[in-house]
């Protein structure tokens, strides 16, 4: 077990540098480059003046040195000036360093951010703050009424009440954060005026008020899922012989599923919930650009609209992290909680 | 001056009486299916249930809108008529006499034209770009599935680390306005769009390699055929000046393919591992029969089932993934009709008005939920076989 989780964090590694380096790529491709030097000259700069912002700040050093860089097995640079052979900050903003040091993200300097003018620490973790707090309601909310919905679906096969929540659930797969979304806020916010369609207050506090519209539409979209992948657990334990000895030894409907199919049925929607996070992850890009609240989501948005290159990267980063993370945990969990699997 | 607005029940009568030639077609497929539904195998038995016949009913409804999609719009999708800014539904059109069924948007367009139209998009791009991520997935999956071994390691690690990407993230790098200056796109359309011409050339191939008759003529129609889409969609370059695709779209839809082919590999992978073990190929191993032949002739086949059912909620995720894409601007142009570009375009002025945002969002949902309960239906005739 010890052996398999070194292996599996390993993996993750290996798949991190291949990632990272993939973004790398893509984020300096010459028209992105192009794009971030005008954003970051004044208006109506000339082509030379831009070359020579992208040379003086280190875009022009070689691909694989900067990568390096980024990851911090090579020195950061400082501006030289070639006149004068002083050296100054590339960022002042950032406070990057005025002498070569190595500085990347393995000494735990996630770079600069350029659209926002401030590391990308200072950036990414307060908005990583606000997501949880919004992922920890979503979750408050869609597993217990996922799980109750599959359980109550799956508990008679076939049945009047099965049907209803199998296609309510099945409706709900079909609806993405940006459908429900638009048509929770015309019902609950434009017609009925109970909520607020904008999230961006709750910066401030969470209200009721304020934050129930982006937690149930990002919920919704993953209620449907998991209860259906729990209804089809649940189908399965129910038809299993040790239900039916535990039924014609006497014991109530109600005993029989509470005692003997809930603890069984409940293995496979925990992985299941577990791989739903890479799909939180789109769905709370949407709800957060949606509800103007400023979250990950948020931020990763801004940072791919302007080409901002250290907070992109960070920002895939902790989303690969994240991903990576649930899969192993989902792995070592399901071993754990089904005694029948044994990993090798 | 003021604009005159129909009635709400002349509004829905107007909506249903534009949508005629679709009831018509759709009452001849389905009335023929359900009469001959004895002898269209897994296809009749979808009308055994309400919820295939939903499922049917829903899917062809888009279907021949997109098809019928000139005859049924009233207005082009994206002409404005400055008067109409902001009408609610109903206002009807001084020149024409027509009516602005579900409205005008902020440019002054027809909110229903859109609608109608935007399927056109839906339906061209989402079933193929599904189809050849099945492509790429299937002649991806089965040697790994089958050899297992190193090629699956390799290919099961780059499966996994498109995986990896949150798909917002990848569309973010892969369809912005200045990737399109660079050969990315077009490296990965040329390959992406090789796999089908591989794929059945192996398939035949394997199967009629000793029948000179058939294997020549099978052979060339699949280069030619294929050759000349591939020359077509990826050089733009083709000779009949039929096969056209813009660039931008050219990007989406090797974004959609490479968003969503490692799932299909990954799905076709697990199947494999599953059958290989199977005495019928076994026994085709002992005939001495080649790998390929077993792959594609003996596993494929066996593995339609899940197939076609996954192949059904795919092009269902790939509509909301090209929703997502037009929801966040990216890769189609600002005016297209489709239906995320005018979510987003209506989503913007929600607290003004509301009737742009609706007919988009239904028409999205209402699409994928057939496709849903399509699969969901096949899923269950196919268990009980």
């Amino acid at each position: 077990m010890f052996a398999f989780i070194i292996r599996r964090i390993g993996t993750i590694l290996l798949t991190m540098l291949c990632l990272t380096l993939v973004v790398f790529f893509l984020v300096n491709l010459e028209p992105n480059l192009k794009k971030l030097a005008i954003s970051q000259t004044e208006m109506h700069t000339s082509a030379e003046q831009l070359e020579s912002w992208l040379v003086n700040h280190g875009y022009r050093q070689n691909f694989f040195v900067r990568y390096g860089q980024w990851l911090g097995v090579v020195p950061k640079q400082p501006i030289t000036d070639p006149a004068t052979g002083k050296t100054t900050q590339r960022f002042s903003f950032c406070n990057d360093p005025t002498v070569s040091t190595f500085s990347g993200v393995i000494e735990g300097d996630f770079g600069c951010s350029t659209k926002f003018k401030t590391t990308v620490a200072a950036k990414l973790f307060p908005a990583l703050g606000a997501t949880g707090i919004l992922m920890f309601w979503v979750l408050a909310v869609m597993v217990p009424v996922s799980l109750l919905i599959g359980i109550l679906a799956g508990m008679r096969e076939g049945s009047r009440t099965d049907r209803v929540l199998s296609v309510a659930s099945i409706a709900s797969t079909a609806t993405p954060e940006y459908v429900s979304g638009v048509i929770f806020t015309v019902v609950f916010a434009s017609w009925l005026g109970w909520l607020n369609g904008s999230a961006a207050s709750a910066s401030q506090g969470i209200t009721f008020y304020n934050f129930t519209l982006p937690v149930i539409t990002l919920a919704i979209y993953g209620i449907g899922y998991i209860a259906r992948m729990t209804r089809a657990s649940m189908v399965e334990v129910m038809t299993q012989q040790y239900i039916r000895t535990a039924r014609l030894k006497g014991l109530s409907f109600k005993g029989v599923v509470v005692k003997h199919a809930l603890r069984n049925a409940l293995i496979a929607p925990f992985t299941v919930i577990m791989l739903q996070f890479p799909w939180l992850l789109t769905g709370v890009v949407i709800v957060e650009v949606m509800f103007r609240y400023q979250g990950f989501g948020y931020t990763l948005v801004e940072a791919a609209g302007n080409n901002d290159i250290d907070l992109l990267l960070g920002c895939s980063l902790v989303s690969v992290f994240i991903v990576l993370i649930t899969q192993l945990i989902s792995d070592v969990g399901y071993a754990f909680l089904n005694p029948r699997i044994r990993v090798q | 001056m003021q604009a005159q607005y129909i009635g709400a029940s002349t509004i829905i009568l107007e909506v249903l009486w534009r949508f005629w030639p679709v009831w018509v077609a759709l009452f001849i497929v389905m009335g023929s299916s359900f009469l001959y539904k004895k002898k269209l195998a897994l296809y009749g038995q979808l009308f055994d249930s309400g919820v295939g016949i939903a499922g049917v009913f829903i899917c062809l409804f888009w279907l021949f809108t997109a098809i019928f999609a000139s005859t049924i719009s009233p207005f082009d999708p994206l002409g404005q008529i400055p008067i109409m800014k902001d009408t609610l539904p109903g206002a009807i059109e001084p020149q024409s006499g027509l009516a602005y069924l579900f409205g005008g948007d902020k440019l002054a367009r027809d909110v229903f034209s859109r609608m109608v139209y935007g399927s056109q998009i839906v339906l061209i791009i989402a079933p193929a770009a599904t189809g050849f991520a099945l492509m790429v997935g299937i002649t991806l999956g089965l040697p790994a599935g089958y050899y297992g071994g190193k090629i699956d390691s390799i290919l099961s690690f780059l499966a996994n680390l498109v995986l990896a990407f949150p798909v917002i993230l990848l569309f973010y790098l892969l369809v912005t306005p200045g990737i399109m200056d660079t050969p990315i796109p077009y490296a990965l359309a040329g390959v992406f769009f090789l796999f089908p011409i591989i794929f059945f050339s192996v398939l035949f191939w394997t199967r009629y390699k000793n029948r000179p008759d058939r294997i020549y003529i099978l052979l060339g129609l699949t280069l030619l055929i294929g050759g000349w889409i591939y020359v077509g969609l990826v050089f733009d370059r083709d000779p009949l000046k039929i096969v056209h695709i813009d660039p931008n779209q050219l990007n989406i839809f090797v974004a959609v393919v490479f968003a969503s082919s490692p799932g299909v590999f990954r799905i076709v992978r697990g199947l494999t591992m599953d059958i290989k073990t199977r005495d019928y190929v076994a026994a085709a191993q002992t005939r001495g029969e080649s790998p390929w032949y077993i792959m594609l002739w003996e596993i494929l086949p066996n593995a339609r089932g899940p197939l076609i059912v996954d192949a059904c909620l795919r092009i269902g995720y790939t509509t909301i993934l090209l929703g997502t894409l037009g929801y966040f601007g990216l890769g189609l142009a600002p005016e297209s009709p489709d239906w995320g570009t005018a979510i987003k375009d209506a989503s913007r002025l929600l607290r003004s008005f509301i009737h742009p945002a609706l007919p988009p969002t239904i028409a999205l949902m209402s699409f994928v939920l057939g496709l849903n309960l399509l699969a969901d239906s096949l899923r269950e005739q196919s268990m009980k076989d």
